[in-house]
């Protein structure tokens, strides 16, 4: 026990690299922030957006932020559900990153208003028949849920250590004891807390699906050529599973490495970790072939011109990056096992990752790229959509923002489950407290 | 009748009968008395409000009739001119359905309606609410050339999807936007079909020269940074009983305009009045995308019969 609560939580303390990595991510920050106060002092026109092209890297990432939080659920629920003891120790990490990413979606979302100060009228005029109220609803739901599923598990391990653990850093004590909520143990309140858990991650799973839903509704419900679809809902779903499986990757074996926790997050996890990707990959590529094979037999005059451009025309370099190197041939090289190993299944997945992101913008800008009329008698900066240096200091704020919420998270407090790792070991964690 | 039973009454007992009458005389005199005191009252009461104001105003109500008031009648709805506007905007004009028809046998791409509108919107050049199109259906059909604004829709897809009720269908048919209201998350720029909105990406044309201005929403002026715009049906025009400022410019008699509940349009260039029901029957109108279950309040006359040569547009 004493061995377990050590390796789990000897990275909770205040070092020169954590102070490095902030220092950068506070730099950053600021830096980035500066452009948003350009955007907010000359307006909207400081980034590449224009008339035909309205919406392009702030709603792009808003998109991929909403499927990176989707993992939490994954994970937590489905998988946990079911009864696989081997995701355990990767539930806090999806759970973090569902929480990050779904706190700076809604931040992503103002950045994109054209009057952020009016940011309150959302509430106050506030009118049910348009889906940006149900994606405000189901996000705002969603991220709750997921605070709760991050914290719920966390107030035993918060006890332990705050009694067991004697290199917890002095000024971290007082909010362990806040936050451990006087947690003793007790068969009443394991009942309680095991119970809360459970019934919401049955809550999740209908709440993350929605968020995607309605998220992917925002174009589904126009009748723009490239969103005018009906399997947009479960598209952008399987598509969310596929960037959060990644991301989760990604962060398990920053964590393993930075953190030593090799004999936590072990080669079996990444191995399971790699099956959960290929196979939400290959679910993802049925919905592709169904989105682009259907319209594409068809071809109707406005969809022939959207699937030209992206196969053959201004986007189509993006399009096959994305499509080859972010899905197919991943999808290939996860099926061999030496593949699905840490190294080369993190390779992959930032792959994966960075193809997910180019995924939501050739989602949404294309479509805008071509109404259904011609654009004509405008400046060509009109036409052509190009983001600007401002639009995308902006965006890396918002990733800027995800990474300082996870690594204060991680850092603070155990990544990996203490006292659930415990009882899967078969040690009493009550006993633990009790000596 | 009455006097009959008194009669009947009196014979039966005569001792009670003088009481009566006295009684009756004396309630006679209280009502004529009272009577006299409330006439003379209210007309003192009249006489001081005369004396108070001593004059009436004549006002224009809100479905153009001329009234005359007198200024002490008057009672003040909303002390705040932007807001009685915007309330005003909301509702419409009374009784009325605006249409458009855009003759496109006519046009030859004089864009004079453009700048007009532009004008009177504070549009920067590159802002349209109305736009002329260089338009070929197919390969083997003529070019022609198509003014293009908002088809104020009777099944708005903006409309539906705006979060904040900035944007809003009238009773008289116009789809308007509120850019008091407007937070600027461009959904209804991405669900119209018809590209018919632009937004005020930067400082809108004149921003200094206009800032002290009361919004109109009927105009959509002053023009605010960061709110959707877009064609108004001349709103402003049609409460004064005018031609919208597209319509009144066009040199080439493409525009017509008017009343659906009246069946009648009038050109904008030639000043007639026509049937509304028979210039679309007999020139086989049609509306854009009516695919799309849109529901355009703009018609289109087919480009046939045209006396003058295709000047293809430099951009």
């Amino acid at each position: 026990m004493e061995k377990i609560v050590n390796d789990l939580s000897h990275h909770i303390r205040l070092n020169k690299g954590f102070f490095i990595w902030m220092g950068f991510l506070v730099l950053a920050f600021l830096a980035c922030l500066y452009a948003y106060t350009r955007q907010l002092q000359y307006g909207l026109g400081v980034a590449g957006v224009r008339d035909y092209i309205s919406w392009g890297l702030y709603i792009s990432n808003f998109v991929f932020f909403v499927a990176s939080s989707l993992i939490g659920m994954l994970i937590s629920a489905v998988l946990g559900l079911i009864g696989f003891k081997w995701v355990h120790p990767i539930t806090r990490i999806a759970e973090t990153i569902a929480v990050a990413f779904a706190a700076v979606a809604g931040l992503v979302i103002v950045m994109d208003m054209g009057r952020p100060e009016r940011l309150a009228y959302v509430f106050m005029y506030a009118r049910f028949q348009s889906p940006i109220l149900w994606d405000v609803t189901v996000i705002t739901t969603y991220f709750v849920i997921s605070l709760l599923l991050l914290f719920l598990p966390m107030i035993p391990d918060m006890a332990v250590l705050y009694k067991r653990f004697s290199k917890l850093p002095s000024w971290l004590k007082p909010v362990y004891k806040v936050l451990s909520l006087n947690w003793t143990d007790h068969p009443e309140q394991n009942r309680i807390i095991h119970r809360s858990v459970y019934i919401l991650l049955i809550l999740i799973i209908p709440a993350a699906l929605s968020i995607h839903t309605v998220t992917s509704w925002l174009f589904a419900l126009t009748v723009r050529p490239g969103w005018d679809s009906t399997i947009f809902g479960p598209y952008f779903v399987s598509g969310a599973f596929v960037a959060g499986s990644a991301a989760v990757i990604i962060a398990m074996y920053f964590f393993r490495r930075n953190y030593k926790l090799q004999d936590y997050l072990t080669d079996m996890h990444f191995n399971n970790m790699g099956k959960v990707l290929v196979l939400v990959a290959f679910v993802y590529l049925y919905f592709n072939i169904n989105e682009y094979l259907v319209p594409g037999y068809k071809l109707k005059r406005a969809d022939a011109l959207h699937l030209h451009e992206l196969m053959a025309g201004n986007f189509a370099v993006m399009f096959w990056l994305v499509q080859v190197g972010g899905l197919l041939i991943p999808i290939i090289l996860l099926l061999f096992r030496r593949m699905r190993r840490p190294m080369p299944l993190t390779v992959i997945s930032v792959a994966v990752v960075i193809g997910a992101w180019f995924k939501r913008y050739l989602i949404v800008v294309p479509t805008m790229a071509h109404p259904f009329l011609p654009v004509q008698h405008v400046p060509e900066n009109f036409k052509v959509y190009t983001p600007t240096l401002i639009e995308i200091a902006i965006t890396l704020l918002s990733f800027i923002l995800v990474l300082i919420i996870i690594t204060l998270i991680s850092k603070f407090f155990p990544v990996i489950p203490v006292v659930e790792t415990a009882k899967d070991k078969g040690l009493d964690p009550l006993k633990s407290i009790e000596s | 009748m009455d006097e009959n039973t008194v009669n009947n009454r009196d014979e039966q007992d005569p001792s009670k009968s003088s009481r009566r009458n006295f009684m009756k005389n004396i309630g006679l005199l209280g009502a004529g008395v009272a009577a006299g005191a409330g006439a003379l009252y209210s007309g003192d009461i009249f006489e001081k409000k005369k004396a108070a104001t001593g004059e009436s105003k004549v006002l224009l109500t809100q479905d153009n009739k001329l009234v005359e008031v007198d200024s002490l009648e008057m009672k003040v709805l909303a002390k705040n001119p932007e807001k009685l506007k915007l309330q005003e905007g909301r509702e419409g004009i009374p009784g009325k359905r605006w249409v458009m028809v855009i003759d496109l046998s006519k046009c030859r791409n004089a864009r004079r309606c453009i700048s007009a509108c532009q004008d009177a919107h504070q549009l920067k050049p590159e802002q349209y609410h109305m736009n002329t199109l260089q338009m070929q259906d197919s390969p083997g059909t003529a070019p022609y050339n198509m003014p293009k604004n908002c088809q104020h829709c009777d099944n708005p897809p903006c409309v539906a999807v705006c979060p904040v009720d900035a944007t809003y269908k009238r009773g008289d048919g116009i789809v308007l936007i509120d850019n008091v209201r407007c937070i600027g998350c461009r959904f209804c720029m991405a669900a119209c079909p018809y590209s018919a909105r632009i937004f005020n990406w930067t400082t809108p044309k004149d921003a200094d020269k206009h800032s002290g201005e009361t919004y109109n929403v009927e105009l959509n002026v002053p023009q605010k940074i960061g709110t959707v715009s877009k064609c108004l049906f001349s709103a402003d025009r049609c409460r004064e009983g005018k031609l919208p400022y597209c319509v009144s410019a066009c040199p080439n008699g493409v525009y017509y305009f008017g009343d659906e509940n009246e069946d009648a349009v009038t050109n904008g260039t030639t000043k007639e009045t026509t049937r509304l029901s028979k210039l679309l029957r007999d020139n086989g109108a049609y509306q854009l995308m009516p695919e799309l279950g849109t529901k355009p309040r703009v018609y289109y006359l087919p480009p046939k019969n045209r006396l003058f040569p295709f000047e293809p547009s430099t951009d």
